[in-house]
């Protein structure tokens, strides 16, 4: 995984970290919020690619809000 | 200044420069008299001397002023009060009612011109070319009392009885006199014009409380003395904040400056430059010169009071450095050539425009300053956002205060801090976190330790023992010192103690807040894995000290807490924040005079600049840039689409630019190679641009790797806005033009322009009303209000006419508060074998962040380089001795510095600040950052400390680096 790849899975794994402690069950929500609200397109891209290249380090959170991130807007 | 008022019918004017004498009292009870036959009613507890000052009385005084209570000594302010023996002094004595005064009368005339006669008996008659020429109360006064005669002289031939002859008539040394005292950079003292009238000792006290001046001996040989016997200025506790020399009735305390230039004839209100206290000044100036900067009393942050940087750290802007012409260069490693305005606005514009080309409009983007004004930050993003076409920028308070705004906008719906400065008056118990404000916000700390010393209980929660802690006539409650990146467990365990002891404001909570979150909030922190006893391990905090401190902050009276970047700068730094504004609702501490969440603001206009829409998801007043309404209302008003998606912050910039899809950055005002994280990685980033664009004063460290240098321009060469700490928006005034030719705001127009703005702004206030015409927080802030009132707290708008200074009174912002849970998680980053020791890093008073303005006045006298402070036991068992050179080493890199050995720091536990270049702290610091917004994590590195003999590899190399890369062509002929 190069490193750029590298910070953006810390980054998001970060992220969900803080949304997994809160309660509800809207934490994958929050998360892919989170990410649309402050992240850059191409960084969201790159977070996209690895996802599809397998999302090695990535937690199960971020996974369920990329999920949600690429449905087709309703 | 003489007045022109009719006694009874005009009161002094608002902003008038009357000194009273002394301080305002507070009493819902009023107090009516008679005074030289004018009726007068005062507030109970205010001196006759003030009462007849409000009537525009001025009774003759010299140990009085209006900013320290009275001291009674000099006799000078008799008055006769109708049938009361004698004459009382009208500066210690309280109005009464019916009370019928007389302040000149015969008998008055008489014993005044005795009080005076014996002051000049031993003052030297030298006025004409005494710096005080002019300026001097003792002088006034003597004008003021009919003063003509002295009949006391020096006997000849010893004996003899005064200060100031060096010598007597045979040529023999008066033992009285002193010499002066030359040591501080920026003022004199000279015993021989001292009329031990006290006002500087007292205020050192009671304004500055930093109790470095006393008066020794009695009588006719009581001195001042600075420190103890045998100290100068200098070597003194003195921290040079002016106040003494500002209250010097007397040329004895005078600053270097007027010495040399004389007197001003004008004076013109501003604001500071430098922390985010936003003190108001008056440039006092001569010509286009200043001869000095005074605090101003009806400046509503610093109340008259000043540090050494705002009041005497100014000469950068005259600096031999800084550069006054544009220049360019084809590559970074050619030297600079100075060119016209025009062609390096144009060489600018057309790579930028040719990198979008290439590479696509996201392709460039820019950062705004915190340094700068709101005019020129609004313009820069808007540049930015209108004219490059993308949402990429951002701004050095990305690497503060970015989590104050995503916290304290989760939980209480806007993202600023809640009081005024003057809130503290009203504050019973504080918590100062993650924050050394004697040292970073020196003007708020004098405020604070007033408070203190009038009993208010302090907690102090930081890994060092800062000058808080333990000062004269301060002490904290508890001092609570806890790892560096334990905060959330600290501020947690805090809740802890006040949840499950059931010391919660129920009342407040029911009312103001969200109860079902609460409740959820409240079985979290009760958990036993979040008590005192639980995290001590972890923390290394004393649980009892810890239980003793929540229950103190919860049932103390009105609690206030202020924070810092101690808490900002962490992986966890968002969550602190709202731990912090939990902390705040838990105990009903909001919403009115005395209480609140205060982030002390690093820079002058970080609030500004966020508030300016600086970050890359958000347009001016903090609206997401997904809002269609809000794009709509600045598409139209600036005929351009803008982007609904979040642009590149910093390191995502630099990030994207070490990938090679950003290649073009315009930096106002901002040294982010000096202040960003990760040296190294920044380094990296800025290398791999196409154009980088660099407007500053001087050639920043950032502007080793720039394109194209554009010459700023200083805070007293423009007019615009601050915005303090405190959401105050003071006035920025131009006292001189700019030598550089043009102020920032109007370079930045010149490059829009360049690539096609067409934008016709000819004055800040053009700007501002722009702000206020979009921006729903400042729709009632324009140049004209602000010229009227001074200054305003925004929300100012229809809601809140006046300004709000203090918000959420009735409601939160956005209706219910939030109880947000806050989980500790550990940072990553983790001292092993290898990095066995926590680097935090904070600023000391002297210099000013990076240092590039401070490190070009005389400041430098106090801190001339960054040291390593290591505690005895780390220290001896690496056998690091005081003074020696170490390495200290981290897994981003490593610098070399000197060693300070002091208990202020824990075992385990290293500090030092970021002033200097050729240290370069930040070649240690991680790229680790907040969870929430990438504010980066300086506050915690695993290092190692090891003895070394000087300088790095990387610093002699960078030094190198850097030389060749300043490197300007002659000029051509
Ligand atoms: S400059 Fe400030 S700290 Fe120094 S002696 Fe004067 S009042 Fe005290
Ligand atoms: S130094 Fe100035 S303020 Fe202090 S006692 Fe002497 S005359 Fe008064
Ligand atoms: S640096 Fe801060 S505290 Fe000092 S004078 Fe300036 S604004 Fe005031
Ligand atoms: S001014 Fe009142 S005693 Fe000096």
């Amino acid at each position: 995984m190069s490193a750029d790849v590298q910070k953006l899975v810390r980054m998001a794994n970060q992220i969900a970290t803080f949304f997994a402690t809160q309660p509800g069950d809207t934490q994958a929500a929050e998360v892919a919020g989170h990410l649309k609200a402050f992240w850059e397109p191409r960084m969201l891209t790159a977070l996209y690619g690895h996802v599809e290249a397998g999302g090695e380090g990535l937690s199960p959170l971020v996974l369920r809000a990329v999920e949600r991130l690429r449905q087709p807007a309703a | 200044m003489k007045d022109f008022i009719i006694p009874g019918l005009d009161g002094a004017p608002a902003f008038s420069d009357r000194d009273f004498g002394t301080p305002e009292r507070h009493s819902h009870r009023t107090v009516t008299l008679t005074i030289d036959g004018f009726e007068v009613s005062v507030p109970e507890g205010t001196s006759i001397m003030r009462a007849s000052n409000t009537l525009g009385i001025a009774i003759p005084k010299l140990c009085a002023t209006d900013n320290m209570e009275a001291w009674g000594s000099c006799r000078l302010c008799a008055v006769e009060v109708e049938g009361r023996r004698g004459t009382p002094a009208s500066c210690t004595t309280p109005v009464t009612p019916g009370m019928v005064v007389h302040t000149q009368t015969a008998k008055l005339e008489k014993l005044r011109r005795g009080v005076m006669e014996l002051y000049i008996s031993d003052h030297p008659l030298d006025c004409l070319t005494c710096a005080a020429n002019g300026d001097c109360e003792l002088q006034d006064m003597a004008g003021a009392v009919g003063l003509r005669d002295v009949r006391y002289e020096a006997p000849v031939g010893g004996g003899m009885e005064n200060h100031f002859l060096r010598r007597d008539a045979t040529g023999a040394p008066n033992p009285e006199w002193l010499p002066k005292d030359d040591s501080n950079p920026y003022f004199t003292y000279d015993p021989a014009k001292c009329i031990v009238c006290s006002r500087c000792v007292r205020a050192c006290e009671e304004v500055q409380g930093t109790f470095a001046l006393t008066i020794e001996g009695r009588g006719f040989d009581s001195r001042v003395s600075a420190g103890m016997s045998g100290d100068t200025f200098l070597s003194s506790d003195c921290v040079s904040c002016g106040a003494c020399v500002q209250a010097c009735p007397t040329a004895t305390l005078q600053e270097k400056s007027v010495i040399a230039i004389g007197t001003p004839d004008r004076k013109v209100i501003t604001t500071c430059a430098y922390c985010g206290v936003g003190c108001s000044f008056e440039a006092e100036m001569r010509g286009d010169t200043v001869v000095r900067m005074t605090p101003w009393k009806h400046g509503k942050a610093n109340r008259g009071h000043s540090c050494v940087k705002g009041r005497f750290a100014w000469g950068y802007a005259t600096h031999k450095d800084r550069i006054l012409e544009p220049m360019i260069r084809e590559s970074i490693t050619d030297p600079w050539e100075v060119v016209s305005w025009d062609e390096a606005i144009t060489f600018a514009a057309t790579r930028m425009r040719d990198i979008q080309a290439r590479h696509g409009v996201k392709a460039i983007g820019g950062i705004t300053s915190s340094r700068c004004t709101n005019e020129e930050t609004y313009l820069v993003q808007k540049m930015i956002r209108a004219v490059f076409g993308n949402n990429n920028t951002d701004t050095c308070a990305r690497v503060c205060h970015s989590p104050t705004g995503y916290g304290l906008g989760r939980a209480f719906g806007t993202s600023a801090g809640t009081q005024d400065f003057d809130s503290v008056e009203h504050t019973d118990v504080v918590i100062v976190i993650g924050a050394n404000p004697t040292d970073g916000h020196p003007v708020f700390a004098s405020r604070l330790k007033k408070r203190l010393r009038e009993g208010a209980k302090l907690i102090v929660i930081d890994p060092r023992r800062t000058d808080l802690v333990r000062s004269p006539h301060v002490e904290a409650a508890h001092h609570l010192p806890l790892r560096p990146g334990t905060n959330v467990a600290v501020v947690t365990a805090l809740a802890h103690v006040i949840v499950t002891q059931g010391l919660y404001d129920e009342a407040f909570i029911r009312e103001r807040c969200d109860w079902d979150e609460f409740q959820h909030y409240a079985e979290f922190v009760a958990q036993d894995r979040h008590s005192p006893e639980a995290i001590a391990m972890l923390t290394g905090v004393d649980p009892n000290e810890l239980r003793a401190a929540a229950r103190l902050f919860a049932r103390g009276g009105n609690g206030a807490i202020y924070y810092g970047l101690g808490v900002t700068e962490h992986s966890q730094g968002s969550t602190t924040v709202m731990g912090i504004a939990n902390l705040a609702m838990l105990t009903g501490n909001l919403g009115r005079p005395g209480v609140g969440v205060n982030p002390l603001r690093g820079q002058n206009n970080v609030q500004g600049a966020c508030d300016m829409g600086s970050f890359p998801h958000e347009l001016p007043g903090y609206r997401h840039v997904s809002q269609d309404s809000t794009r709509e209302v600045f598409e139209k008003l600036w005929g351009a689409v803008l982007d609904r998606e979040p642009g590149l912050r910093i390191p995502n910039m630099l990030d994207a630019a070490v990938e090679g899809t950003f290649k073009g950055l315009y930096v106002q005002g901002e040294d982010i190679l000096q202040s960003d994280p990760d040296t190294k990685h920044v380094s990296a980033g800025l290398a791999a641009m196409e154009c980088v664009i660099v407007q500053d004063l001087f050639l920043n460290e950032t502007a080793n790797y720039a394109h194209v240098f554009l010459p700023g321009s200083t805070f007293l060469e423009k007019d615009g806005t601050f915005t303090n700490a405190e959401r105050r928006i003071n006035r920025v005034r131009r006292v001189m033009m700019p030598k550089n030719g043009y102020a920032d705001w109007e370079v930045t127009q010149l490059l829009a322009n360049a690539m096609g703005a067409g934008w016709t702004y000819t004055h800040p206030s053009q700007v501002m009303d722009e702000i206020a015409a979009t921006t729903p927080t400042f729709a009632g802030v324009s140049y004209e209000f602000l010229e009227e009132r001074g200054s305003v707290q925004w929300p100012c708008n229809e809601l809140h006419p006046e300004g709000t200074p203090i918000m959420h009174v009735d409601g939160f912002m956005r209706g219910r508060g939030r109880f947000i849970v806050t989980e500790y998680v550990a940072t990553d980053e983790r001292t092993g074998p290898r990095f066995p020791l926590l680097l935090t890093t904070g600023r000391i008073l002297s210099q000013y962040n990076v240092g590039a303005q401070t490190r070009r006045t005389d400041n430098v006298v106090w801190h001339d380089q960054d040291v390593l402070e290591i505690h005895p036991h780390d220290a001896e068992v690496r056998g690091v001795k005081e003074g020696d050179w170490v390495r200290l080493a981290s897994r981003a890199g490593e610098t070399s510095l000197r060693a300070l050995i002091t208990d202020r720091v824990s075992p385990g536990v290293v500090y030092t600040t970021f002033h200097h270049p050729d240290t370069q702290a930040n070649v240690i610091t991680t790229d680790f950052s907040d969870w929430a917004t990438n504010c980066p994590e300086y506050k915690v590195t695993a290092v190692q400390v090891a003895l070394t003999n000087g300088p790095s590899e990387w610093q002699v190399d960078y030094a190198g680096q850097a030389e060749q890369s300043r490197r300007i062509l002659p000029a051509a002929e």
